[in-house]
């Protein structure tokens, strides 16, 4: 073979490798993007290890790859497989050999059980070969369908660093998490243009469709980063607390005591248990210094979920949020904590619940969006998880939302309750207003009635004192706050080794 | 101008705020009373307050305006 052919071969290669032409690469500066090729290099811990079908649709001239970069390399030392659009390809849109490609990969991450990234920033389908790349059995859709099947076997990561249309809006859909980059990320099913035409509505991309919108309004991003660099470091970090595969453990870091500046938990959780306190307070208090990592932060914020360390050991953290709506669970809520338990159950991540809930929201508006349906959902999930469980009762837990809460009923590992906690189907005020409504009517003397009220409060209050309850075994301990760190560090490390088996079925029937 | 709405259903239990005063971002506005909880309104942005659009023991629903802003 000739040192020239050797040459001519290089070239080649490094022309594929620049992607698309000069003024695509300077449109992705005006849009404060990176050349997909630097955002691996971001994502990787060194350069990439693997790339396959660099010469992909070669043959066609202007095609650089096809529009996609499939690679492996490593992130935290883990090996990863990687799908990249190219924006300067076609606008990272997908062809047939681009749709074979990301088939390929996912094919790959099975085989090879470890963890799969996709970088998403893509127009769609090419139209043009719709007929080769969108219908058949290694069409579009079967991307799809291996995201499904992949699911809770390896974890699905994805970045949004711009559009992701109609169809292309599915791969997001289907990861276990979206990170999307403010500004520049999109997903809908049809453009403003589309919308326009076809329903006669005028909207903007932002507003129908942009990362601000999905990571507050509908639910569908998970973290919304400022920028490409961000949004790169979130996904980096959010891998840092998942194993290879649904068979191994998480990985431990180094452990790190709380951050010096944290509360005092006495100092945090008011007395009054109708008064607002903020719930990340406690987090910061209890967990390893740093280590929080937020899903879902601006989406519906009455519930906080997210990943945190406790002694160096990955845990998932799932708390009301009495700042916000009271901590009230509503349906977007309840939805948010039922996908992110699912998600620490699939990777053996612990769960400790935070609970301080008032309940479920009722009214009229609550019950026609189908409350009771998406309430079931989160109990379903937490009924199933069968990863080490630990609910603390830091204040009032009543009703069904003691339930959502990992309660004793739904085979905890333990249930622990702060003093200050207060567990009855409903609170003092509205029992007592309940069991003697007719009573309290009968009073005619203003003086006479307030007073018999104050008794009967009391008198229920004494009735859910935890003492009581923990004399009852209702709750496992009683725990001082100061010692709270330690308790959940010891009892994890108990319960890491425990075997449950929840069900011998095919799968549940899904509330929602 | 902004506009504060109520994040849920809920009674007016305090107003903390009045026409001209100069607000930080994240403060707290109305105090609603909803579910026996105490839930704070607050403002995303700072700004002056020009309008409060209720007074204690009103009914608001999800989205309803407490009070407006000029930012």
């Amino acid at each position: 073979m000739s040192k020239h052919a050797e040459n001519m071969l290089n070239e080649k290669i490094d022309h594929i490798k620049q992607g698309g032409d000069a003024k695509y690469h300077a449109k992705l500066k005006e849009q404060n993007k990176l050349f997909v090729r630097d955002r691996l290099k971001l994502l990787f811990d060194d350069e990439f290890l693997v790339e396959d079908g660099l010469f992909a649709n070669v043959m066609a001239g202007d095609l650089p790859a096809d529009g996609v970069i499939t690679a492996i390399g490593k992130v935290n030392g883990q090996t990863v497989c990687v799908m990249a659009n190219d924006s300067t390809v076609k606008a990272g849109s997908w062809g047939a050999r681009t749709v074979e490609k990301i088939i390929r990969i996912q094919e790959t991450a099975e085989k090879m059980q470890v963890p799969l990234v996709y970088l998403v920033d893509s127009a769609g389908a090419r139209i043009t070969d719709q007929l080769e790349m969108f219908p058949g059995r290694r069409g579009a859709g079967r991307i799809f369908y291996n995201q499904v099947k992949l699911s809770g076997k390896i974890p699905q990561v994805c970045i949004l660093f711009g559009p992701s249309a109609a169809g292309g809006a599915y791969i997001p859909a289907f990861c276990d998490i979206v990170i999307m980059v403010d500004k520049n990320a999109s997903m809908y099913l049809g453009s403003p243009r589309m919308a326009e035409m076809v329903i006669g509505e005028k909207v903007s991309l932002e507003e129908l469709g942009g990362a601000r919108m999905h990571c507050t309004v509908s639910g569908c991003g998970d973290v919304l980063a400022a920028n490409e660099e961000e949004a790169i470091q979130s996904a980096r970090q959010y891998l840092s607390f998942f194993p290879a595969n649904y068979s191994e453990k998480p990985p431990v870091a180094a452990a790190q005591p709380p951050v010096e500046t944290a509360k005092e938990i006495t100092a945090i959780v008011p007395e009054n248990q109708n008064a607002p306190f903020n719930m990340h307070d406690l987090i910061t208090a209890l967990v390893d210094e740093g280590s929080f990592f937020e899903i879902k932060k601006l989406f519906a914020q009455e519930l906080v979920t997210g990943l945190a360390r406790l002694d160096g050991k990955p845990v998932g953290i799932i708390a009301n949020q009495p700042r916000v709506k009271g901590g009230v669970l509503f349906v977007d809520s309840a939805d948010k904590a039922a996908r992110f338990i699912t998600l620490c159950d699939a990777f053996q991540i612990p769960l400790l619940f935070l609970a301080d809930v008032p309940g479920f929201m009722i009214g009229t508006a609550v019950e026609r969006a189908g409350i009771i349906r998406h309430g079931a959902k989160m109990i379903s999930a937490m009924a199933e998880a069968t990863v080490p469980k630990i609910s603390v009762i830091v204040r009032k837990a009543y009703g069904a939302g003691l339930y959502a809460m990992a309660s004793s009923a739904f085979e905890p590992d333990a249930v622990l309750a702060l003093p200050s906690a207060q567990i009855a189907v409903m609170g003092p005020e509205a029992a007592v207003n309940a069991v003697y409504s007719n009573k309290i009517q009968e009073i005619e003397d203003p003086q006479e009635r307030q007073a018999f009220i104050a008794a009967k409060r009391k008198e229920y209050q004494e009735d859910i004192d935890i003492t009581l309850l923990a004399s009852n075994l209702i709750v496992d301990a009683i725990i001082p706050p100061s010692d709270l760190r330690m308790e959940l560090i010891s009892r994890f490390a108990v319960y890491q080794h425990k075997k449950q088996v929840f069900s011998e079925r095919k799968h549940p029937v899904y509330p929602v | 101008m902004t506009q504060v709405a109520a994040n849920m259903a809920g009674t007016v239990f305090k107003v903390l705020v009045q026409p001209g005063d100069s607000i930080a971002a994240g403060q707290d506005l109305i105090v609603l009373e909803s579910m026996k909880m105490e839930v704070p309104i607050a403002a995303e942005s700072a700004g002056k307050v020009v309008e409060v659009k209720v007074n204690v023991g009103d009914f608001v629903n999800d989205g309803d305006i407490v009070v407006v802003l000029d930012n």
